[in-house]
């Protein structure tokens, strides 16, 4: 066998597995997405199928019954998540700013750091388990308030980090300028290096938003559910995942279709807050 | 005029007044936002100490044996993690076994082979079904993906894989599209976009110049990912999949729909089972007493669990991207 011959034998061989991994690869890209758009198009047709009017004005039916809506689990959602945002945002951007502005100086930023990394990928229903000894089991009543802590507890991590990162993004010469004319740090943290990376902290808040709205494990003992229209954050609350949950695994075919009704609901809300959060992303990069 | 007017002695003292408020604001102001931040590293100790004292009732009673124990008696109080350790390791192992090697064909199609334009919204589109709420994987595997399952998948598995020696008799049994198989198919998917996303991120921290060197002495793209790319990342890939495997070991909503929820073992991987997160989301609501504490017990496990996974893939991560320097 010549040197030749061997050479264009390794070279085909070479070539095999390079158009072998290649195909590989595009396949797995087409079955990625062919999964993850068929889910789409599942939650799609069977979400458009329960969207109704009565979905908006009605609450959610006794079990059996026809009709009803998803009303009260709606209000339940909105004014939880909403209360969770409105107790995250001051902790996650202090914080944030913290990690920033002195994170390089003090092994306590370093650790908060590593802790805020682990606690945004921590089983949220570990959270919800936690909620439930110090708030729920001492009051011994499932409330919408408990609701809210479990989801900041899941939203503060993600406002620090993103908060921090898009300060960090500030160009130096920025603060710098303002130091030289004399400005104190805590006016240059807040007045300028905060105003500056504004929106890049607001795109962290949408992100957070669209993180706790679809999570179900940590209401499941917190919020809990209730059948009836009630806006009594001291009291279980109507949510939608629980909701969801619940019906879903229900026997009733209408149970059902609210469900999918529903699902359909959290799932155009998350996609477009997070679009939303990309397109304020983007703005801010460009200027 | 001298230095020393009186004027100028006023402004001194003014400016020296207007420093020292500043210097107690800014005093003020690291102690707050630090406070803050102080509040994060209070929850997890928090979340720690709560679900300990919790659970310590069941960890006095059982010892460290509450692994390794089978039973799961809510009547007679008689409990062990077993069956939900089991569960959620295998359901997760086979999440990644399935989601690893797409994940990396994904990751390579986008940085190397994927089109230009279409990279930004290939890209855009897995990460944003990364954020697709976890419940929505757990409905299409209950409604779709289980009743198909069982009418497909599970024969083919049970003529092929099931006939064969040693892993038999993991596809036996009866097949009716949930199970611990099911959950780990239904993971894969849902961690699919995480580990994609990360590995597309540490595969274009690749330095341009390595790949092109590469290239240039005529390496196939096959080999410049696999010798170049791949061992330049390892560690950050490492990190990809330990996040997700952090993420399908703590999941609830996309395993409690399909796992079957069974509080048994059994040597097929078709046979219902329970994962700790499906137990806690199915028992924590009826418990009360001792069975409550159990499942405290499970929960702190749990978090110890995916905290140290988690804490590894962060460790791993984080020096991929110290090496970007060099």
């Amino acid at each position: 066998m010549t040197a030749h011959a061997f050479n264009q034998d390794l070279y085909r061989r070479r070539k095999a597995t390079n158009a072998i991994g290649l195909t590989l690869s595009m396949l797995a890209m087409v079955l990625g997405l062919t999964v993850l758009l068929w889910i789409l198009f599942v939650l799609f047709s069977n979400g458009i199928a329960a969207l109704d009017w009565n979905l908006f004005t009605q609450s959610t039916p006794a079990p059996g019954t026809e009709g009803g809506g998803l009303l009260n689990a709606i209000v339940g959602s909105l004014l939880i998540v909403g209360f969770a945002v409105l107790v995250s945002t001051p902790i996650g951007i202090f914080a944030g700013v913290y990690l920033a502005e002195y994170g390089d100086e003090s092994k306590t930023a370093a650790v908060t750091r590593f802790v805020t990394d682990i606690m945004l990928s921590a089983p949220s229903i570990v959270l919800g388990l936690f909620v439930y000894a110090i708030l729920v089991a001492q009051v011994k009543h499932f409330s919408g308030w408990a609701g809210s802590l479990a989801l900041a507890l899941i939203a503060v991590p993600v406002v620090v980090r993103t908060t921090e990162n898009m300060l960090r993004l500030v160009p130096g010469g920025l603060r710098e300028a303002a130091f030289s004319l004399g400005a104190p740090r805590w006016k240059v943290a807040t007045f300028v290096t905060l105003r500056a990376a504004r929106s890049g902290v607001v795109t962290g808040l949408l992100l957070a938003v669209a993180r706790i709205s679809g999570e179900t494990a940590p209401l499941l003992f917190t919020a809990l559910n209730n059948q009836f229209f009630s806006a009594d954050m001291n009291k279980p609350m109507a949510n939608l995942p629980v909701v969801i949950f619940q019906f879903a695994m229900s026997p009733y075919d209408n149970w059902i279709r609210l469900a999918w009704g529903g699902a359909l609901l959290i799932t155009l809300a998350v996609l477009v807050l997070n679009i939303i959060a990309r397109v304020f992303f983007r703005d801010r990069v460009k200027a | 005029m001298s230095l020393d007017s009186p004027a100028d002695a006023r402004s001194d003292a003014r400016v020296a007044a207007v420093a020292s408020k500043q210097r107690w604001q800014d005093f003020l102001f690291h102690k707050v936002t630090m406070l803050f931040s102080l509040l994060v590293l209070a929850a997890l100790m928090g979340i720690i100490v709560s679900l300990l004292i919790n659970a310590w009732p069941a960890f006095q009673k059982f010892g460290l044996n509450f692994v390794w124990r089978v039973e799961w008696d809510i009547v007679n109080e008689e409990f062990g993690a077993a069956i939900a350790i089991v569960g959620t390791l295998l359901s997760a192992c086979i999440a990644l076994l399935l989601a690893v090697p797409l994940a990396f064909g994904i990751a390579l199609f986008l940085t190397e082979t994927c089109p230009v334009w279409l990279r930004r919204p290939l890209g855009t589109a897995i990460e944003l079904l990364a954020a697709v709420p976890s419940i929505i994987y757990g409905m299409f595997g209950l409604f779709i993906f289980a009743p198909l399952f069982a009418e497909y998948g599970q024969p083919a598995l049970q003529s092929t894989l099931g006939q064969m020696p040693l892993i038999g008799p993991l596809f036996g049994g009866a097949m009716n599209g949930i199970g611990i198989l099911a959950a780990g198919i239904v993971l894969a998917f849902m961690v699919l976009p995480f580990i994609a996303a990360v590995m597309r991120d540490v595969f274009e921290i690749v330095p341009p110049i390595l790949r092109e060197s590469a290239y240039g002495l005529g390496c196939t793209t096959w080999e410049v990912v696999r010798r170049v790319v791949l061992p330049y990342t390892q560690k950050g890939v490492i990190g990809g999949i330990m996040l997700g495997l952090g993420r399908a070991l703590g999941e609830t909503m996309a395993v409690t729909f399909v796992i079957g929820n069974s509080q048994r073992l059994s040597a097929s991987l078709f046979s219902p089972g329970s994962s700790i997160a499906s137990t806690l989301a199915n028992e924590f609501g009826e418990a009360a007493d001792f069975h409550l504490s159990t499942l405290y017990a499970l929960g702190f496990m749990l978090f110890v669990i995916t905290f140290v996974v988690l804490a590894l893939a962060k460790l791993m991560i984080s020096r991929a991207e110290k090496a970007k320097g060099f």
